[in-house]
């Protein structure tokens, strides 16, 4: 699991010379055309470029919800490519949380199935799940709307169920392709808001954004450009400097200390550890 | 992922879209429905009809006389034709030469308008014959007595009426020892034939029974019995009880090998297997139209599966995007399946079972065990198989495919 160098601890995202091409000859597009990419445990780091530069196409592969056309992409030292359907499932599910822009909710399903269905895929059971959903619900200020419908509930809202049911899990890894790209300046504001404090409790986080606003928050920003990155900031995040909006962020009421232990993060930084309550000896 | 979990995702799933899964379940509970009802419908009738058959007793042979046949014999053999008599019934009798022969009996029979206190009844059939037809035909008495064969040699001017008879004429009264005006001459009322029930036109209770002495006297002359009923040891020996009685008879009419024969036998043995070709294609026809039903209900099922998970595929992205396994989302969608089609095979099956507790167009439904047993594993091997093959396909795309799908 870990590289060649013990000492040091794997990067937790290193993508090598992928590329990925959609289509065959003539009209094949090339979304990717060799990025090259690490991230550290723990870093935050906004994602930006024009429409089309590739972005989410980086995200899916990076979720390991596609597969790169070539090159190679490991995962906290392991190399995605080498695992198998059942393997890939286990990834998903404990070590990435994915946020997408459209929200993708499961149609007629309450918010707080839908946030419990991640710990049922990793077997855990009726009181723990319910528990630790209800949590990750009351993280991201929703516990009033839990047993709410998608159509019942505001984008904001919407976006903020996703966000739970992306991070009931405890993942170390968290993606959010432009997260608050169909939201008001005021559910923007909640949004982010929840992932400052995910942040500073030690998660990775990887976010797309087109917003400048929104970038700031990271202490990393990537530009991207025809499928290759070009730029690559690192800057102290303006955050450190502004006092969080508590006062717009519902869940800031929630008090700090609780939450994130309370869905079963110890909050140890980049630690794939924290599928442990979820049954880690399932993963190989 | 454990099957009950499994289970709940599946309920979940059909109580989501309540209509989609009454519909599909409506589709199966009809094809299934129909199939086992269809089929215990023509079941009924091809049973029914055996009964009939059955109670004029399957050991029965009628002789009857060629009459129109004949002609061109009789033109050629100059008369050569000879009449059927009560005396050929009676040699028929003979325990060396037919011993496979149990009864024999005369039947004359013709039809004549009644009249009881003033009112004229049209009776169906007024048979003359001697008391070894009660036996010979399966016919038992009801009430009063039967004639005998003093009353045949007397020649009295008795009678015994079939149930139907009695209903028409009397109503409720008691007909026992009443005077009937039969062709003008009064009858004296010996007796009720017990109820055979029967089948289609001819109610074979509405009849008057006589003796046959009597009846040639004063209703149809001394011309050829219309038929004589004979009766052989057992079913299995018709065939056999029809050679001597061929043989008898051929002998007391002088028909040698190439002369034309005077009368011809049929044998309820044969009707009966006649009878039951044809109900097997009428079941078969039942049955070929209930197999339709079931095919279109089958159509149903699987076309509403490849719309839902057409519908579902995005729903399928969402959750391998967050770690289902694929055989988490193929156990959801085959449990839902199932689920489907055991419930609408099983509630078809009780309508089926329900609505073949009563009659349809004056036949009583026989359930057939196969046709519940078959309709019922042909909706689930349905369900199964094409909620399965769409969800396995599902399953098995990348997150992001089934994802974009539209
Ligand atoms: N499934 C696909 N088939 C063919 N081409 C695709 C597919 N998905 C993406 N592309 C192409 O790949 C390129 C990169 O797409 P991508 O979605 O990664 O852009 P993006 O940077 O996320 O844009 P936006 O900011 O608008 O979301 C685009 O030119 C797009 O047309
Ligand atoms: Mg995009």
């Amino acid at each position: 699991m870990t590289g060649p160098d013990a000492g040091r601890p794997a990067p937790v995202i290193d993508v090598r010379a992928v590329t990925k091409s959609y289509g065959h000859g003539a009209a094949s597009v090339h979304a990717l055309r060799g990025v090259e990419l690490t991230i550290e445990s723990g870093e935050y780091v906004a994602i930006m470029g024009s429409s089309g530069s590739g972005k989410s196409t980086l995200m899916n592969v990076l979720g390991c919800l596609d597969v790169p056309t070539s090159g190679r992409y490991l995962l906290d030292g392991l190399d995605v490519g080498r695992l198998d359907e059942h393997q890939l499932a286990l990834v998903r599910n404990r070590r990435i949380g994915f946020v997408f822009q459209s929200f993708n909710l499961i149609p007629r399903t309450s918010a707080l199935a839908q946030v419990e269905l991640p710990l049922s895929y990793a077997g855990v059971r009726g009181k723990e799940r319910r528990r630790r959903a209800l949590a990750a619900l009351d993280l991201v200020g929703l516990a009033d709307r839990t047993d709410h419908a998608p159509n019942e509930l505001s984008g904001g809202q919407q976006q903020r169920v996703a966000l739970a049911r992306a991070l009931v899990t405890a993942p170390a890894l968290l993606l959010a392709d432009e997260p608050t790209g169909n939201l008001d300046s005021h559910s923007t504001a909640e949004v982010l808001g929840i992932l400052d404090r995910l942040h500073d409790a030690g998660r990775t986080i990887v976010i797309i954004t087109h917003e400048d606003e929104v970038a700031a928050r990271a202490e990393r920003v990537l530009r991207l450009v025809d499928g290759l990155v070009v730029a690559d900031h690192r800057r102290p995040p303006v955050r450190a400097s502004v006092p969080p909006p508590t006062t717009s962020v519902p869940v800031g009421a929630s008090g700090p200390a609780v939450p994130f232990g309370a869905c079963g993060a110890p909050g140890a930084p980049g630690a794939f550890g924290h599928s442990g309550n979820a049954g880690e000896g399932a993963h190989r | 992922m454990n099957p009950v979990e499994v289970l709940r995702f599946a309920v979940l799933g059909l109580a989501a879209n309540k209509i989609r899964t009454a519909l599909t379940m409506l589709g199966v509970l009809i094809g299934v429905g129909a199939v086992i009802l269809l089929v215990a419908v023509g079941n009924g009738s091809s049973k029914s009809v055996q009964a009939s058959i059955q109670r004029l007793g399957t050991n029965l042979l009628t002789v009857s006389h060629t009459a129109g046949g004949g002609r061109f014999g009789a033109a050629g053999q100059g008369g050569a034709l000879k009449d059927l008599t009560p005396d050929d019934a009676q040699a028929l009798v003979d325990k060396t030469l037919a011993p496979h022969v149990e009864s024999a009996a005369p039947v004359q029979t013709t039809s004549q308008s009644i009249t009881y206190a003033g009112q004229s009844v049209t009776v169906s059939q007024i048979v003359g014959t001697t008391p070894d037809w009660f036996a010979t035909t399966n016919h038992d008495l009801g009430r009063g007595a039967l004639f005998g064969t003093e009353d045949v040699t007397a020649r009295r001017k008795v009678a015994v009426l079939g149930s139907t008879t009695v209903e028409n004429v009397f109503g409720t009264e008691n007909p026992i020892d009443r005077e009937i005006l039969i062709g003008g001459i009064p009858f004296r009322v010996a007796g009720v034939l017990e109820t055979k029930g029967g089948n289609g036109a001819a109610d074979s209770d509405d009849t008057i029974v006589l003796p046959v002495t009597t009846l040639r006297d004063s209703l149809t002359g001394y011309g050829s019995l219309s038929s004589i009923a004979v009766r052989a040891t057992s079913s299995t020996d018709t065939a056999l009880a029809q050679d001597e009685v061929t043989s008898i008879l051929n002998n007391r009419h002088r028909i040698t090998g190439s002369a034309q024969s005077d009368f011809r036998i049929t044998n309820q043995q044969s009707l009966l297997s006649a009878n039951d070709e044809t109900n097997k294609t009428f079941t078969v026809l039942l049955a070929a139209v209930a197999a339709i039903s079931l095919l279109v209900g089958g159509i149903g099922i699987t076309n509403i599966m490849l719309v839902t998970v057409a519908e579902r595929t995005r729903e399928i992205g969402i959750r391998k995007a967050i770690g289902a396994p694929r055989g988490a989302i193929l156990g959801q969608f085959l449990a839902e399946s199932t689920l489907l089609s055991v419930l609408g095979g099983g509630l078809g099956v009780a309508a089926g079972l329900f609505a073949a507790r009563f009659e349809v167009v004056g036949i009583t439904p026989v359930v057939v065990p196969s046709s519940v047993i078959g309709s019922f594993a042909v909706s689930v091997a349905i369900g199964l198989f094409f909620g399965g093959y769409p969800a396995a396909r599902a399953a098995a795309l990348r997150p992001i495919e089934a994802l974009r799908h539209e």
